[in-house]
């Protein structure tokens, strides 16, 4: 029985246009379509894999504004059993740092864990660091960027793959899991997928519910504050040229004249 | 002087260039101090490149665990010298590694992180590049020690004198039910091209290379320019070229001084890795594809033409 939680953010989509507001720089949520980070259908895909591969349960965890419940519905639909979103005006703006606590705050209201499942990195912010955050915090070993992972019994072995090549790392469970783009190739919900979804039990749960202190997090209480924020002006189309049999020269010239070559 | 702490990038003993950058980043903020963790003997392999580079003090921390072990020997030896130190600042490489360390350091300092800066200034403030480029940002650490992690080749490295004196740092006994244990490590075989991110030109190829024997093709012209080897998304999946070469959303981010798209649409997350090169060359066989909306010389034809006849070119004038 491994019981598994998937952390599923929701962000906008990297087909449309992201902003920062203007007012506060937090991510403008209005201006671009909010989808859950393609890197979490791996994650839940993965946490499904190990579930099919034994037993278990998998519970979705999303800490995000009220419309993220459209992430964990598509989550529940490709699967999973349960989920439980944080949702809390007061963590608008929150850091990683905060948001690494929150996470971990809401990991104790879940039964009990064995495997704690994310993606490498969100597609908005890049920080790359929470999943390894948590396991500093829930003081559990953390095999991140995984390509490929292997439970048996107790023992966890993850092949990480990163810019330094392929690192075989093992541990005991509990442990925190991220997973690269590579890992596999996430499922499309099945119609009776996204109708059992409706029925599954979604927890809501606010700040003061996870016993976190309001003042911890947010914009205000954040450890690292954006000072200025701007746009930078979009590259434009320069020199065009049809290839007639001199394309690689008509390059060479223009190199040349860059002083490039 | 206040002290600015850089954990040195290193594999058994062989610095990462961009260390140099941390510690030439570092001298904005105070003295910068390298720290270095692995095995038994490392610091005597690394002192003289780090002194180069301006490090005032080599904190040495050894152990036979410190590479048995995933991220966490970092943090305890940086959380260790941190302590004693009261840095101003502690950076790390933006690597996947270090941008691990950096956060679970924050957490164990109670400092504020700063992710993947580009820049860092006197004031404190580091400039950072989001969104694939579309946005600057700069931002500060409010409370704690700030732990920074900065891009390679986010910012130029510089020689100067540094007394690299040494200080031992005893690392605490690995818990092995709180860490990852290593078990075997397959480096990557550079071979004896640059680093992607650090390379002032690179070549890429897309789904439009057709196969992984003909990314020939690329690797020839990139050999001809010296340059290091990317690749689509797409070229990735399609099994062209390993994942480590992807530029992208979810791959690397480059910013070279020559970018060259050969069989690239320019899908927006491959832009993210690639719009702020200096110079763009595209190469497709599609008028309308989208790279030539950001390319600033742009060839409408087939790669297999275009890219061997540029690899002659370039040959010819090295001579
Ligand atoms: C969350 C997310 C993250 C992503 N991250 C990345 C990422 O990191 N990097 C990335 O690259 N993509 C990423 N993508 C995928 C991206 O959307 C595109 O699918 C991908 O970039 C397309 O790769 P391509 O340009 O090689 O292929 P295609 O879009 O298929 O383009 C191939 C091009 O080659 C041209 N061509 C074909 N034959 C020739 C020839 N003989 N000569 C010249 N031209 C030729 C065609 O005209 C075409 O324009 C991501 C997508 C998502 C949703």
């Amino acid at each position: 029985m491994t019981n598994i939680v998937v952390l599923v953010k929701q962000v906008p989509d990297t087909y449309s246009e992201r902003k920062l507001s203007d007012s506060d720089h937090t991510l403008d949520r209005e201006s671009a379509d909010a989808v859950i980070d393609e890197i979490n259908e791996r994650s839940v895909e993965e946490a499904l894999k190990i579930k099919e591969a034994g037993e278990g349960e998998v519970t979705v965890l999303s800490v995000g504004p009220d419309r993220a419940t459209d992430a964990i519905r598509k989550a529940l639909s490709m699967g999973a059993d349960k989920a439980i979103h944080v949702s809390d005006e007061s963590l608008h703006g929150s850091d990683m740092v905060a948001t690494a606590k929150v996470i971990a705050a809401a990991l104790g209201k879940v039964d009990s864990y064995d495997l704690v499942i994310a993606g490498n990195e969100a597609s908005d912010g890049r920080g790359g660091a929470i999943p390894a955050m948590l396991a500093e915090l829930l003081g559990v070993p953390q095999l991140t960027h995984a390509r490929q992972v292997t439970v048996e019994g107790t023992s966890i072995k993850v092949d990480r793959e990163t810019e330094d090549g392929i690192t075989h790392v093992e541990a005991s469970l509990p442990a925190v899991v991220s997973v690269t783009e590579k890992i596999n190739e996430p499922r499309y919900p099945s119609f009776k997928g996204i109708m059992a979804a409706k029925k599954k039990p979604v927890e809501t749960l606010t700040v003061a519910d996870l016993g976190v202190d309001a003042g911890e997090v947010g914009l205000g209480s954040a450890w690292s504050t954006v000072l200025e924020a701007s746009p930078k002006p979009p590259r434009t189309a320069g020199q065009r040229v049809e290839d007639e049999g001199d394309g690689g020269s008509k390059v060479a010239e223009y190199l040349v004249g860059q002083k490039l070559i | 002087m206040a002290e600015v702490l850089v954990l040195v990038d290193h594999v058994d003993g062989e610095v990462k260039k961009v260390t140099y950058e941390l510690l030439t980043a570092a001298r904005a903020l105070g003295e910068p101090s390298a720290v270095v963790v692995g095995a038994p003997g490392t610091a005597g392999k690394v002192k003289d490149s780090l002194a180069s580079y301006g490090a005032a003090k080599v904190y040495v921390a050894e152990s036979d665990d410190a590479n048995g072990y995933l991220v966490t020997p970092k943090v305890d030896a940086l959380s260790a010298v941190a302590e004693q130190a009261s840095p101003a600042a502690v950076l790390v490489a933006a690597t996947s590694e270090g941008k691990e360390v950096a956060g679970r350091l924050a957490i164990r300092l109670g400092g504020g992180l700063l992710v993947d800066a580009v820049g860092i200034n006197s004031d404190g403030s580091v400039d950072q590049s989001i969104f694939g480029g579309a946005f600057s940002v700069k931002a500060k650490a409010a409370k704690g020690t700030p732990v920074i992690s900065v891009r390679p080749g986010g910012v130029e490295a510089e020689a100067a004198d540094g007394a690299a004196a040494e200080e031992t740092v005893s690392l605490p006994a690995v818990d092995a039910a709180k860490s990852a244990k290593i078990t075997g490590v397959e480096p990557v075989v550079g071979g004896d091209r640059p680093e992607l991110t650090e390379a002032s030109i690179v070549v890429s190829g897309g789904r439009g290379v057709g196969s992984a024997e003909k990314f020939d093709v690329i690797e020839k012209l990139a050999d001809s320019l010296g340059a290091a080897v990317g690749a689509s998304r797409a070229a990735v999946d399609s099994g062209y070229y390993p994942a480590q070469f992807q530029v992208g959303q979810t791959g690397k981010t480059v910013s070279p001084q020559l970018y060259v798209a050969l069989g690239i649409s320019g899908a927006i997350q491959h832009r993210a890795g690639m719009q702020t090169s200096k110079t763009i060359v595209a190469v497709n066989k599609d008028a309308e594809a989208p790279i030539f909306e950001i390319a600033d010389f742009g060839v409408v034809g087939d790669l297999f033409n275009v890219a061997p006849q540029l690899t002659d070119e370039v040959a010819k004038r090295k001579g």
